[in-house]
């Protein structure tokens, strides 16, 4: 497999808006604010960019943003599709840009205002029979049914899972429990100062029944995040830098994201596996090297469908390896420090990342023991972040 | 239905791939696609076959049987437009192929994945129908 892409860039800087329910603020000016900070962090000016790279659904109109932070020449600039499933997908055409020579200094951006402005869980009716390149095709089939909402799409999913593995809604429980242990430690969280017990979210009213409950659910939140990244070369002279170690997208055949109703067992997410066997086996990396992850938690049944198409576990023992204590501070294998997409906020998944690069620069409101490399993981798109 | 009697349930969204799924729905059929040249049935719709690349296609009736393969109970949010809780269903046909429905007449609590299920429709907005599925009647006897 190929790994050419192994520690040959480095994100060098990193930078993010306040996270609130009301922005109060357009998208492009909250992109241009994250754009902005995220250079000075590292050390670096807009007229050191030349990439740009977002992915589906951000609003942002690239030319506007390049108005808008004064950039004065842009050389690559892409959009990954999947939505918030290609959120670190990013990382993968940054590094690529820069490994091939065609960008220097690319920056990646995602700003959202997923409550005060267009709500995805809002259970509109509307649209077109496309998809508008949200990576999904859900709209056309589930619209006259009823089923309007992300939420809505994945119970499907998240249902058969539970039917194949014994999984109960307790099971998801115990994941959010540590999700929002860790956000009331951390004051950009929504959830900041707020833990619940297990009592607490049995007693959340349904969703969707019998899978996803109201704190299964990521907070739609108002915000923007933004990193750079250039080549490893460059980096190593900067302050701070997280290494790239291995970055890997896998998208497969008759696969959607959010409705992804249509491979042979949707109890099984085998486009992350596909992606896992790149990052790991491709890039020579070990599951046992990992000190902390970053896993979509949109909801919580996906959360342990990827850790088990990571191959942290096997199918149908995440509930196992959470209710055993790995997802803490303690634990083997502690994710979502920020309190995940549950507990922080849902910047549709880059705050993700900025948590990783975090905790290996030891400044996570949770901070771990000394990490040295992290996962980072939106079902189909994925990457290995390392100190140098 | 709405208060009113107005039918609330919203049309499909038509393209140029996905028709004729709806055009026979609204003819009460239930339908797939299946390559002309290699006989492989398909759904969702597509213009063309992924295994041979074929554009020909032909659109056979499927009899209606299948099995719940998965569902929902979706509470929140709700829209104006649907009775809640909306049982959503994903239906494992007994051709092979899966499709997105409702679950009709049926108590939420007595679904359970495999249950057997039967065709019937639902009319929407602008003289259009849906394919949607219940219990399949335990044999006679």
């Amino acid at each position: 497999m190929d790994s050419r892409l192994r520690d040959t860039t480095a994100i060098v800087g990193m930078g993010q808006t306040e996270f609130s329910k009301a922005a109060g603020r357009s998208e492009t000016q909250l992109a241009a604010e994250a754009i902005v900070a995220a250079l000075a962090d590292a050390g670096l000016t807009t007229s050191n960019v030349d990439g740009l790279v977002s992915y589906t659904i951000d609003p942002v109109e690239e030319t506007e943003l390049v108005r808008t932070l004064g950039i004065p020449e842009i050389g690559f600039s892409s959009r990954v599709p999947y939505g918030g499933g290609g959120s670190q997908g990013v990382l993968l055409h940054a590094a690529a840009a820069v490994a091939a020579g065609v960008a220097d200094v690319v920056v990646v951006y995602r700003a959202i205002k997923a409550r005060s402005g267009e709500r995805f869980g809002r259970a509109a009716v509307g649209g077109k029979g496309g998809s508008s390149h949200s990576g999904s095709t859900a709209m056309q089939w589930c619209t006259p049914y009823g089923v309007l909402t992300p939420a809505s799409w994945m119970s499907l999913n998240s249902v058969r899972y539970m039917h194949a593995y014994g999984v109960s809604s307790e099971d998801f429980g115990r994941a959010v429990v540590q999700f929002r242990d860790y956000a009331a430690n951390n004051p950009n969280a929504h959830f900041y100062k707020k833990p619940i017990t297990l009592d607490d979210h049995q007693g959340s009213r349904w969703i969707a029944e019998p899978a996803i409950r109201l704190f299964d659910c990521c907070q739609e939140t108002d915000g923007s995040v933004a990193l750079v990244i250039t080549s490893a070369e460059r980096a190593l002279g900067s302050d701070r830098p997280v290494l790239i170690g291995a970055v890997a997208n896998a998208a497969l055949f008759e696969e959607e994201i959010a409705s992804n109703h249509y491979t042979k067992d949707i109890a099984v997410m085998e486009g992350c596996a596909a992606m896992a066997k790149k990052l790991f086996e491709g890039y020579g990396f070990k599951r046992s090297d990992i000190d902390v992850a970053m896993i979509y938690d949109a909801f919580t049944p996906m959360f342990l469908m990827q850790l088990e198409g990571l191959g942290f576990c096997g199918p149908g023992e995440a509930k196992d390896f959470i209710a055993d204590g790995n997802l803490g501070p303690q634990g083997s294998l502690p994710c979502n420090t920020n309190g995940g997409l549950i507990g922080e906020g849902y910047i549709h998944g880059l705050n993700l990342t900025a948590e990783a690069v975090r905790q290996l620069r030891g400044t996570s409101p949770n901070q771990l023991a000394d990490p040295e490399v992290a996962l980072v993981c939106a079902s189909r798109t994925g990457l290995i972040l390392r100190r140098p | 239905m709405s208060e009113t009697g107005e039918v609330a349930r919203p049309a499909p969204l038509l393209n140029d791939d996905n028709h004729f799924y709806w055009d026979a729905a609204r003819e009460r059929r239930l339908v797939a696609q299946r390559c002309q040249k290699c006989g492989r049935l398909r759904h969702p719709p597509r213009p063309m076959c992924p295994v041979c690349h074929s554009l020909e296609f032909e659109i056979i009736d499927l009899a209606g049987d299948g099995v719940v393969y998965s569902y929902a109970i979706l509470h929140h949010p709700q829209n104006t437009a649907f009775d809640y809780p909306v049982l959503a269903a994903l239906i494992d046909l007994d051709e092979g192929v899966r499709v997105l429905s409702n679950l009709v007449e049926v108590d939420p609590s007595d679904i359970t994945v495999g249950m057997p299920v039967t065709v019937d429709f639902r009319p929407t907005r602008h003289d259009g129908a849906v394919p949607v599925f219940k219990p399949k009647a335990k044999a006679d006897g």
